[in-house]
């Protein structure tokens, strides 16, 4: 058994002063190596061995077997063909993340809506603005975000499908049949990866061509 | 919706809370115990390299210093580390050294398990220094702040001693944050969290650009970030970058991690006083407050940004700027509630771009400080203002106030007097120092009311060891390092060492026997004067710059 009962009273002799740094320095140094090495390179050795997939960033491949890019991480679309992503002020930049971190006041975001909310009226005649839904012109807080709602998806199809020709149909099942559930049914919300629908879209084109 | 996944994550804690509450019991109790055959020998062996030979009760002063000396030992070799990181293994990515004034803030963030972030975790450090100075310090501080916090309770409940802080801090180690931290990392790597050493990934995108994507040891470090309530995030953006929670479902894990500990220690402290309603008193006063406070969130940021909404578009899903598709309104209210109540100071959602009320919600739990709270801050917090609470009645009815059958007297509230105010002292004065100097008006980035909050957010956050940020703010500067580094260790040290002290000073008291006129302190009467407490002192001290901050924004968007 590693515990006794604590002696009652008072202290036991305490050992000098400079043994009692050195175990401190001891402890520190067991605790860095221990929690600072061990720990992460034994974490990352069995998920290298037991998860491979997971582990490396989850990467997304088209069917010539060619990697597009993460399942998790968002990508900058600038062609309209392309269903759009959320806003990002890093445009998709992987290497670093975040955003601008506007407050809900800030002249700057209401403008960049304002805007964002006009360029969506050009791309898009004929839709009327009150169905396009917010995240598609707020910045998400990575800036990676790599969804949309299924709504935002399936706003931009009239536009999709003027520019590639694709039947308006066509691509409302793709939307259905990329758009995932909440987890377990309960957890978080319903939405679409745009770079897998993006993905699908394009395996589309290529097959008519 | 929304409610009903928020209210099946806080039913799973508060299942949890009685099974991981007894092992916390049996791990700090002393007594023999099963878990001793599985852990014994591991412990041993450290207690053999550390040459501890002695493991008998220490004094509370001893308990303090050994705590202090092993925590600055700790931020000695970090700052070498994090000051050589160029020329030191694992860092593929080139990563120079780090900045000296940076430095020192990095370390005490971390060590004072503040985690508040200065850099940007891309960029600034290398994998070494994310796993030899990062996690270690995630691990380090926990255990730390565990221990003195299991230390008080022994103090409060009348045990033999404090106990020995070296025994403690091992033991924290080897029989809960490592453990734990294991499992839940593997189970983040199957939820499609990283975990490798390969240097930044490169790809083509579908538009034929190169999209660089930054990656390295993730997993390892979010699963111990979230259970010793840090909050550091591997990347800049923290758990809403979907490499650190890709999911809903590693959100929920994400969010009982750092939650559960912090539950379970009010259900811990029952049984060391013996008392397990007492227990469930204080559990159920932090409940009510937790409650409250992400209601006002969900329902501000289900409500929307008013000037965002009067745009014409269908923004019927909430407020989404510096949210992420995924988690939603109620996945992000939660885990914002979460964060701030238990310190962690992770974000899966952008503090800044909270609505005026919505912000209120973190701003409150960081300035009481005392909703569940940080590895074992919270609970000490809370157990000041109950002892707080008994003193007020006791004055009223004129009778000397006893907790746990002990008298408190004019030692223990003095200490008390200086825990409670040093709190308001490190976050009003810094806020209007920064206000009348260029260096800290210098940070502000966003105009207005929301400018006021931004820099009130960062030393809330630095005194309440929370490290979540208004993060437009602009606070890589001197001025910023250092004054946050000065007000994250008094916000840790000051308020702990006082209350060992009040432990140390409540062992040495001779227990008066219950009469009828004892006040009980088990039953709903207490609970409700618990809660009232910690509001009247909360609303009389920050009531005015919730006001000049979040409710002047608010009455200008309207």
């Amino acid at each position: 058994m590693a515990q006794s009962i604590h002696e009652t009273k008072g202290e036991q002799a305490s050992p000098s002063p400079a043994a009692y740094f050195f175990t401190i320095v001891r402890l520190s140094i067991v605790f860095i190596i221990l929690c600072g090495m061990i720990y992460p390179l034994a974490s990352t050795a069995l998920a290298q061995v037991l998860m491979p997939a997971q582990a490396n960033g989850s990467l997304l491949k088209n069917s010539d077997g060619k990697v597009v890019g993460s399942a998790l991480i968002g990508q900058k679309f600038s062609d309209q063909a392309w269903f759009q992503s959320r806003v990002s002020s890093i445009e998709y930049k992987a290497e670093a993340s975040g955003s601008n971190n506007y407050g809900p006041s800030n002249p700057d975001m209401l403008q960049r809506t304002k805007d964002s909310i006009a360029q969506w009226k050009l791309d898009n005649p004929g839709i009327p603005a009150s169905q396009l839904p917010v995240d598609l012109v707020t910045n998400s807080g990575s800036g990676l975000d790599p969804h949309i709602t299924p709504a935002a998806a399936l706003v931009q199809i009239p536009r999709i499908s003027q520019l590639t020709g694709i039947p308006a149909d066509t691509l409302q099942a793709l939307v259905t049949k990329q758009t995932e559930g909440r987890d377990l049914g309960l957890f978080g919300e319903k939405r679409v990866n745009v770079l897998k629908l993006n993905l699908a879209l394009s395996e589309l084109t290529r097959g008519t061509l | 919706m929304g409610i009903v996944q928020m209210a099946v994550i806080i039913l799973i804690l508060v299942l949890l809370v009685k099974p991981v509450g007894t092992y916390l019991y049996h791990v700090f109790s002393n007594e023999p115990n099963r878990t001793d055959r599985i852990f014994g020998r591991a412990e041993k062996g450290i207690y053999r390299l550390i040459g501890l030979k002695q493991r008998g009760g220490m004094s509370w002063k001893k308990y303090a210093v050994s705590f202090i000396v092993t925590n600055i030992t700790l931020v000695v070799f970090s700052y070498i580390f994090l000051r050589l990181q160029k020329g030191l293994p694992l860092n593929p990515n080139g990563i120079g050294n780090m900045e000296e004034t940076l430095t020192f803030n990095t370390v005490i963030s971390f060590m004072t398990n503040t985690n508040l972030q200065h850099y940007s975790g891309e960029s600034g450090v290398s994998y070494f220094s994310q796993m030899a100075v990062m996690t270690m310090l995630m691990f380090t501080s926990a255990a730390s702040g565990f221990s003195v916090a299991v230390a008080f309770v022994r103090g409060i409940t009348g045990r033999s001693s404090v106990g020995n802080f070296f025994e403690d801090f091992v033991k924290a180690h080897i029989r809960i944050f490592i453990p734990l931290a294991l499992l839940v990392t593997m189970a983040l790597v199957a939820l499609h969290v990283p975990q490798t050493l390969k240097p930044t990934l490169e790809v083509t995108t579908l538009e034929g650009q190169t999209q660089q994507i930054a990656i390295g040891p993730v997993a390892s470090l979010e699963s111990i970030k979230h259970i010793g309530t840090n909050g550091g995030g591997f990347f800049g953006a923290n758990s809403s970058h979907p490499f650190e929670n890709p999911s809903p479902l590693s959100n929920v894990l994400e969010i009982l991690s750092m939650w559960l500990l912090p539950a379970s220690l009010p259900y811990m402290y029952g049984k060391f006083a013996k008392n397990k309603r007492q227990g469930w008193m204080i559990f159920g006063a932090m409940m009510t407050l937790f409650v409250l406070l992400l209601g006002l969130n969900y329902a501000a940021e289900r409500a929307g940004n008013p000037a965002i909404n009067a745009m014409g578009i269908d923004a019927s899903q909430g407020s989404m700027e510096g949210k992420e598709v995924r988690f939603g309104i109620a996945q992000s209210a939660l885990f914002t509630t979460v964060t701030t109540a238990a310190t962690t100071g992770s974000v899966n959602n952008m503090h800044d771009t909270l609505t005026p009320l919505g912000s209120i919600t973190p701003l409150t739990l960081m300035m009481l400080n005392n909703v569940f709270g940080g590895k074992g801050v919270g609970l000490i917090n809370m157990l000041m203002y109950a002892i707080l609470g008994v003193f007020l009645c006791g004055l009223m009815v004129g009778r000397t106030p006893e907790f746990l059958g002990r008298k408190i007297e004019a030692r223990e509230m003095k200490l008390i007097a200086i825990a409670i105010l040093i709190h308001p002292l490190i976050i009003l004065v810094p806020t209007a120092a920064a206000f009348l100097t260029d260096l800290g008006k210098g940070g502000i980035t966003n105009p207005g009311f929301h400018g006021m909050t931004q820099v009130l957010y960062e030393y809330v956050s630095a005194a309440a060891n929370n490290g979540s940020g208004f993060e437009g703010l602009a606070d890589n500067t001197s001025f910023w390092n250092i004054s946050t580094g000065m007000v994250m260790l008094l916000g840790r040290y000051v308020s702990m060492i006082a209350m060992l002290a009040v432990a140390g000073s409540l062992l040495r008291k001779k227990p008066v026997p219950e009469t009828i006129g004892t006040f009980r302190t088990d039953n709903g009467l207490f609970t409700g004067i618990l809660i009232g407490t910690v509001l009247i002192i909360g609303a009389l001290t920050f009531m005015p710059v919730i006001v000049l901050g979040p409710v002047a924004e608010y009455l200008t968007l309207r």
